[in-house]
């Protein structure tokens, strides 16, 4: 068994250690917000925080999960409610909607990592993330608009 | 007090034997030194013992340089801020740059695609604990480099990572060099097994790390 904390949740798992942790996630724990992509770490649907970092749970085992606090798209706020989240609901940002998923937990750490992220900031944080329906711009305004968001929010760190 | 001559002889003899002795194993020792010189103990003190030699040193680098140009090596040591990919050095993919520590950045870090290990399957991302690029404020650059210029930034303590020779030596040893053989399927290996790059590669270092002409 693999102990495994999700959402701030902890699960005791039955999966081979080698087991991508998406499909821990997905088809074990239930939680099917994270998507499946590529399954070679080259689209960024599959993105999840596990300790912080967006990790692509497509290529990444469970066992490397084990004991680290992983947040999946279920997990990023209580209500909807993180700045980015607001911000793509705002700008109507999806168009089929199935790269998302990945899309927000990325655009979360990069507006962590640096509250007022300029166009070239986006493209470095972002640019791994594939979206086949060609959301890219609204996805920058989004963030743009996120920063924005997350300042009024917290007006300590603007 | 007079002493007794037959005493004094005796004693006389052996001091001069002893001498011719210590003389002729000191000979030998140094001899012996020299004739093993490469193939001493494992420590970096010891094999740096050996004597200088500039010839053979350039030549060992001549066949290292080929090592560290070839895409296993010299795509995590690019002239610019992103990693390069493939047997043809092409820019990485998704725009992922070097960052302050060598790691990526945001939500771009080379972890969060490089596992510990390879992942299976063609062209799958390369794995490994250490994986990243060397930091911003020390690039070890080895792409456009000449062989004269390569050799001279490894052998500057200040353009090497703040290596000495012992620590260059044991450098080769390391978990993340040793991964450029191992690279996951479609990649091609270094031009030298990586047991001979060790050796030529300490050769180069030993006999006095010079830069060829």
């Amino acid at each position: 068994m693999i102990s495994l904390i999700v959402n701030q949740k902890t699960y005791s798992v039955d999966a081979d250690p080698n087991m991508p942790l998406l499909w821990v996630i997905r088809d074990i724990i239930g939680l099917t917000g994270t998507k499946y992509g590529c399954g070679v770490a080259q689209c960024g649907a599959c993105v999840v925080h596990m300790n912080g970092d967006a990790v692509r749970s497509c290529v990444t085992k469970v066992s490397r999960a084990e004991g680290k606090e992983i947040v999946t798209i279920e997990g990023l706020s209580a209500n909807n409610d993180h700045p980015a989240q607001l911000a793509w609901q705002e700008i109507d940002v999806p168009q089929c909607g199935y790269c998302h998923s990945g899309q927000l937990m990325s655009a979360a750490v990069l507006l962590r990592d640096n509250p007022n992220p300029t166009d070239e900031d986006i493209d470095i944080a972002m640019s791994g993330n594939i979206c086949r329906c060609g959301t890219y711009l609204r996805i920058r305004k989004a963030i743009h608009l996120a920063a924005e968001i997350q300042k009024k929010k917290t007006p300590a760190n603007s | 007090m007079k002493q007794d001559p037959k005493i004094k002889r005796y004693h006389r003899l052996p001091l001069r034997s002893i001498g011719v002795l210590a003389a002729v194993f000191s000979i030998m020792m140094a001899s012996l030194a020299f004739r093993t010189g490469d193939n001493g103990t494992s420590d970096g003190s010891s094999r740096l013992t050996d004597k200088k030699d500039s010839v053979a040193s350039v030549k060992a680098f001549m066949k290292v340089y080929k090592v560290l140009i070839s895409p296993r090596c010299m795509n995590c040591h690019p002239a610019g801020d992103a990693p390069l990919q493939g047997d043809d050095n092409h820019t990485h993919t998704m725009n992922v740059v070097r960052g302050p520590d060598g790691k990526g950045m945001y939500a771009a870090k080379c972890s969060n695609c490089h596992q510990p290990a390879n992942a299976p399957g063609l062209h799958t991302p390369p794995g490994n604990p250490k994986w990243q690029l060397p930091p911003a404020d020390m690039k070890m650059v080895f792409q456009g480099k000449t062989a004269r210029q390569l050799a001279l930034q490894i052998m500057n303590y200040n353009l090497n990572g703040h290596k000495n020779k012992e620590q260059l030596i044991e450098h080769a040893r390391d978990t993340l060099v040793k991964a450029g053989w191992d690279m996951g399927e479609g990649r091609t290996p270094p031009p030298m097994a990586y047991a001979d790059f060790v050796k030529t590669w300490d050769e180069w270092i030993k006999k006095g790390g010079y830069a060829p002409k």
